[in-house]
């Protein structure tokens, strides 16, 4: 009988992962894929998982996991706290969970999403060669809710990364690192100067599609509107409010507000982590 | 960035380039030539070929400099080849919106149904939601404004327009397009049980075929 996880307390929200869906965004569909991709792939090596195995991805809050067959899990991510049948567990390294204990993820001590990788990976049906929850268009598995159950996949036998490895803490200050284009061309040079010399803050608006920022205005230099064009990961979006929009993996793959620049990726893994009020430079490089 | 007559290549980050190009039929005549150059295996992978409105986006681009170069020298057709698979699309014209598209025409309610049906289109480019192509092909005397206030639910299948675009909304969502007809059977417009799920791929062809208003 293959091991099942039920789920007692679905959190904020808590989605099921994997590395996304790539070569269909010429159909409107999303890459999707877990934000914090590096945390995500250390807790599948640190339990000998298949790179495309799908985690839980949660937001803030965590959530609370029972399975009926004795597995072995790792929370990574965010930093939280770990309890297995209210007792402290181990935050970061494999843990056992015994069949029919509940598995608590706690709220966030900080970041934003932990991730919680189980031994065999969340085996959902994939959706166009992904298990990823696309929370823009809807595709794959919907976010989890309470009484939820979730089919798990068969451990590999492959060696695991030995636990050690050092996760990175979220950021208390986020530097985006980013390229002008394609369309830095309508705006000021005024603006320029603006966003890559003021301190913007992570919006609390911000989701798997965006991090919003607040801050100052960014002004165009001509109001027209841009015909429909492809947006790639990390692009730094300008809607008529002004206020930059970074791109995180549900972006929608055709957008008509100007791109003023391009976020490098690996920069986006540690945006994901930037919890509301963080400090955000943008900087040339 | 690079200039050619026909092509301007902006930098989109360091694994992507976005080409624009002059008009809507270049864009679709460069997005056929970039298919046509990868199936023949010239082309330095791509991960997504996503065109839009008059650009074409190549993302997961190993050396986008590179290919920026190559894409220089290349000599572009100025138009599309009518050779992409062409779809038929049947249209009960029935939509709440048809009698203003019609006034906006300077028609009665009950023509637009020919005028609509009378061209061939072009899914020029999809988004908005997965299947969801913007069709070019009304000629620029047709084209209508968005509605002022958007609707908040759209029915599936419901066929629409605004600005230069035609488009049939494959799910039910909200929308802000004017609503003329409805094809019966949306299904097929996204069925992730096909290998291709999505009916409407840039490039399709598509022709709106009218039916009896009584099913």
């Amino acid at each position: 009988m293959k091991a099942e996880l039920a789920v007692v307390r679905s959190g904020a929200l808590t989605t099921v992962q994997d590395r996304g869906r790539r070569g269909h965004a010429h159909l409107g569909v999303p890459r999707s894929g877990a934000l914090d991709a590096p945390a995500m792939n250390l807790a599948n090596r640190l339990l000998g998982n298949a790179p495309d195995a799908a985690v839980l991805e949660t937001t803030l809050t965590g959530c609370a996991l029972r399975p009926d067959h004795g597995v072995t899990v790792v929370v990574g991510g965010a930093p939280c706290p770990v309890t297995v049948d209210g007792r402290p567990a181990a935050w970061g390294v494999p843990v056992r969970v015994p069949a029919g204990a509940v598995l608590n993820v706690g709220a966030v001590t900080s970041g934003v999403r932990s991730y919680v990788a189980v031994a065999g990976g969340i085996a959902v049906e994939p959706v166009l060669g992904s298990r990823s929850a696309d929370l823009l268009s809807g595709l794959g598995p919907a976010p989890l809710r309470d009484g939820d159950v979730l089919p798990l996949g068969t451990p590999a036998r492959q060696p695991a990364l030995p636990a050690g490895a050092p996760w990175p803490a979220p950021p208390t200050e986020l530097t985006l690192p980013l390229r002008l284009g394609p369309r830095a061309d309508w705006f000021a040079s005024a603006a320029l100067h603006t966003l890559t010399s003021a301190t913007y803050r992570v919006s609390q608006h911000s989701n798997r599609i965006g991090l919003r920022t607040e801050g100052p205005s960014l002004a165009r230099v001509s109001a027209g509107e841009l015909p429909s064009e492809g947006m790639v990961l990390g692009a730094v979006q300008v809607p008529p409010d002004g206020r930059p929009v970074v791109f995180l993996h549900d972006h929608p793959t055709t957008g008509g507000y100007p791109v003023i620049g391009v976020v490098a990726e690996a920069a986006l893994a540690v945006a994901a982590q930037a919890a509301a009020g963080t400090p955000v430079r943008f900087t040339l490089g | 960035m690079t200039e050619s007559p026909s092509a301007e290549v902006r930098p989109a980050g360091r694994r992507a380039l976005l080409v624009e190009l002059p008009d809507d039929e270049r864009t679709g005549a460069f997005h056929a030539e970039l298919l046509r150059r990868r199936a023949a295996g010239t082309l330095p992978p791509v991960e997504e070929i996503v065109p839009g409105a008059r650009t074409v986006l190549l993302d997961g681009v190993t050396d986008p400099e590179e290919l920026a170069r190559r894409i220089a020298g290349w000599d572009l057709p100025s138009h599309a080849a009518d050779d992409g698979a062409m779809v038929d699309i049947p249209v009960r014209y029935d939509g709440p919106d048809l009698a203003h598209v019609a006034a906006l025409w300077g028609i009665g309610a009950d023509e637009v149904a020919t005028r609509h049906s009378s061209y061939t289109y072009r899914v020029a480019f999809c988004g908005f939601a997965p299947g969801f192509g913007y069709l070019t092909g009304l000629p620029a005397e047709l084209h209508v404004p968005r509605r002022d206030t958007p609707r908040t639910r759209v029915p599936a299948g419901a066929v629409a327009l605004a600005g230069p675009y035609s488009a049939v909304y494959p799910r039910s969502t909200p929308g802000g397009w004017q609503l003329i007809g409805t094809m019966p059977d949306p299904a097929p417009l996204w069925d992730l049980t096909r290998e291709e799920p999505a009916l409407l791929t840039p490039g399709t062809r598509v022709r709106f075929v009218p039916q009896d208003r009584t099913p």
